[in-house]
């Protein structure tokens, strides 16, 4: 394991949903520190990619690395051996993931929601746990939320606890899942803005998106997926202001 | 009222008619029932006094509902250690039920089609027979099994064995028998509270690392809790209720007891509407219970929880003291 090596890496990644071929042989590549977007129209892969790489879904071919390990297996020899749950789970909690309606689990306090990650998978003790999480909370612009409950907050609020859940984690890389696609449009500035924030910090993002904003202003690479295939990526200002591929052509000229 | 705030017009609110005469109808039926409730008629037996040389004879009135009989036999110790045995039965078949259904729920849900499998079937069993039967079944399990046994299987060679008889006394039986067949419609409840759970909270707990049985115990089953609650209270009282079930297999429960005294006093109906009182009584308590359980279970799910009943009366009562002190001209609040 290099310091150079990629975080991610997909080499031919395939993936069926009961006969239907969602991705088609895709090749991935993202570098440490690096915040890649994928773009698409719906239906294109780009959620099923993202859920691969945490192992939320299990591909059915090609190879797919994260920080060196496969995901979901181990090479031993010549075979591969599938992972337990629990190595599975480790792996996981090493990837932070954010979703398109949040998940805040709404049981739990937007503290609780920060801290039972730490606390329950990480064996972090809870005064820790909590001190990290008001920092967390400080860093994404909710202090003083702490006692309220998801149903509570606004969209763009229960966002952005969502990404201080999965930074709590401490992850070597983040995942969104289209993170501001259930915003009203006026909230959709706060959590890009703590997005953006993050990138900065130097974090390894992978970003599925249809904000082209941010895509160009915040990504250094961009690629486009369509019918389970990358059509068209590389620098966000070269690929989103003069697209080679007709198809990218087209699906610009409409979100645009 | 005023309208665009310059003009006072008068707003002559619908009258309902229909509704005064039928809640005029409505007093009439109750006045009648509480006449009969307190009402005395003769009771079969006649007394005569000697009155001016002549015996004048009349009709010895009772209670129609024997009241006397009730209130003598209300707190009367068979009555009390009837209802002991109940409350006992009913706690026990519960907590079976309850633990049965939580375990049977989540072996349904498995990936594991063994556990899946013996989950269904169970299920199948014990909810597809009458509860009665599983009673009688449980009562009279020796002639099935006269002994249980640990040990080597197909050989002789047991670690330890007793007889049916000296573990299924009737009210191990009883219990067996409740508990199994409350297990069985638990473990639905259970089960329809984990599906009516969103997928995303599952998603999101195992994106933080979280095993199936973390992200169940921490994010699922709390959340699932509020959908098994209500019914939870539902199968309380009606298991306190169908623990009178049990003289099928010799326990003396609440009823049980009662009608043993009856039995020998003859006073069915009173003993009886005495019993239903008692049942009354548990049940009105444990439905008070179910309504905290639920407002607990209900954080996070609402934004403000329901009122308890004394904060509703506490915000009444400040609602009708404000408007009286509004009417008499005093300035509320600031």
């Amino acid at each position: 394991m290099t310091v150079n090596e990629p975080m991610v890496e997909a080499i031919g990644v395939h993936k069926s949903y009961a006969g239907v071929e969602v991705l088609k042989g895709v090749n991935l590549t993202v570098s440490r520190g690096e915040v890649t977007c994928l773009i698409g129209p719906s239906g294109s892969g780009k959620s099923t990619l993202l859920r691969c790489i945490n192992h939320l879904e299990k591909h059915d071919a090609g190879e797919l690395r994260v920080d060196g390990e496969l995901v979901g297996y181990e090479a031993r020899g010549d075979k591969l051996y599938e992972l337990n749950d629990r190595r599975i789970c480790h792996e996981r909690s090493q990837i932070g993931m954010v979703f398109q309606r949040f998940n805040l689990f709404q049981n739990l306090n937007v503290l609780e929601n920060v801290t039972v990650g730490p606390i329950k998978v990480k064996d972090v003790n809870d005064e820790r746990a909590k001190k990290f999480a008001r920092e967390l909370l400080q860093r994404v612009g909710l202090e003083g939320k702490e006692k309220n409950y998801p149903t509570q907050l606004s969209g763009g609020q229960q966002q952005r606890v969502a990404i201080a859940r999965a930074l709590a984690m401490e992850p070597k890389l983040m995942l969104f899942d289209e993170p501001t696609s259930a915003l009203d449009p006026e909230l959709v500035g706060e959590v890009l803005d703590v997005m953006k924030d993050l990138a900065r910090s130097g974090m390894t993002m992978i970003v599925v998106t249809h904000e082209m904003g941010f895509a160009k202003e915040v990504a250094d690479t961009v690629y486009f997926l369509d019918q389970g295939v990358i059509e068209e990526s590389g620098d966000p200002k070269v690929v989103l202001t003069s697209p080679s591929s007709p198809r990218l052509q087209s699906f610009l000229s409409k979100v645009l | 009222m005023s309208t665009n705030g310059d003009v006072d017009v008068k707003v002559v609110p619908v009258r309902h008619v229909g509704q005064w005469i039928g809640v005029a109808f409505l007093a009439l039926f109750v006045a009648m029932l509480i006449h009969t409730l307190f009402s005395k008629i003769p009771s079969g037996s006649r007394t005569c006094h000697l009155v001016g040389g002549r015996y004048q004879c009349h009709a010895i009135l009772k209670w129609r509902f024997g009241w006397n009989v009730i209130f003598h036999y209300f707190t009367n110790g068979e009555v009390l250690r009837g209802l002991v045995i109940t409350l006992e039965l009913t706690v026990l078949a519960m907590v079976i039920g309850i633990v049965l259904g939580v375990v049977v729920a989540i072996m349904r849900l498995s990936r594991s089609r063994l556990l899946s499998g013996a989950a269904w079937t169970y299920t199948w069993l014990f909810r597809g027979t009458p509860v009665y039967v599983q009673l009688l079944l449980w009562g009279f399990i020796g002639f099935l099994y006269p002994t249980f046994a640990i040990g080597i299987p197909f050989t002789h060679i047991y670690l330890f064995h007793f007889g049916a008889n000296t573990v299924f006394i009737p009210f191990n039986a009883a219990v067996a028998g409740l508990g199994l067949n409350e297990g069985a419609y638990f473990s639905e409840i259970v089960r329809s509270g984990l599906i009516a759970v969103d997928e995303g909270q599952t998603e999101a707990a195992t994106s933080l690392g979280m095993t199936r049985g973390q992200s169940l115990r921490y994010v699922v089953l709390p959340q699932a809790m509020r959908v098994i609650i209500p019914p939870t209270g539902n199968e309380v009282i009606s298991m306190l209720k169908t623990t009178s079930l049990v003289s099928v297999v010799a326990v003396v429960d609440l009823l049980g007891a009662v009608a043993n005294i009856y039995g020998q006093t003859y006073q069915i109906m009173p003993m009886l509407l005495l019993a239903s009182m008692w049942y009354l009584i548990v049940s009105t308590i444990l439905s008070v219970g179910q309504f905290y359980l639920e407002r607990y279970f209900s954080r996070g799910a609402l934004r403000t929880p329901p009122p308890t009943p004394i904060q509703r009366i506490r915000r009444d009562l400040h609602g009708i003291a404000s408007k009286y002190r509004t009417k008499r001209g005093v300035q509320v609040g600031a």
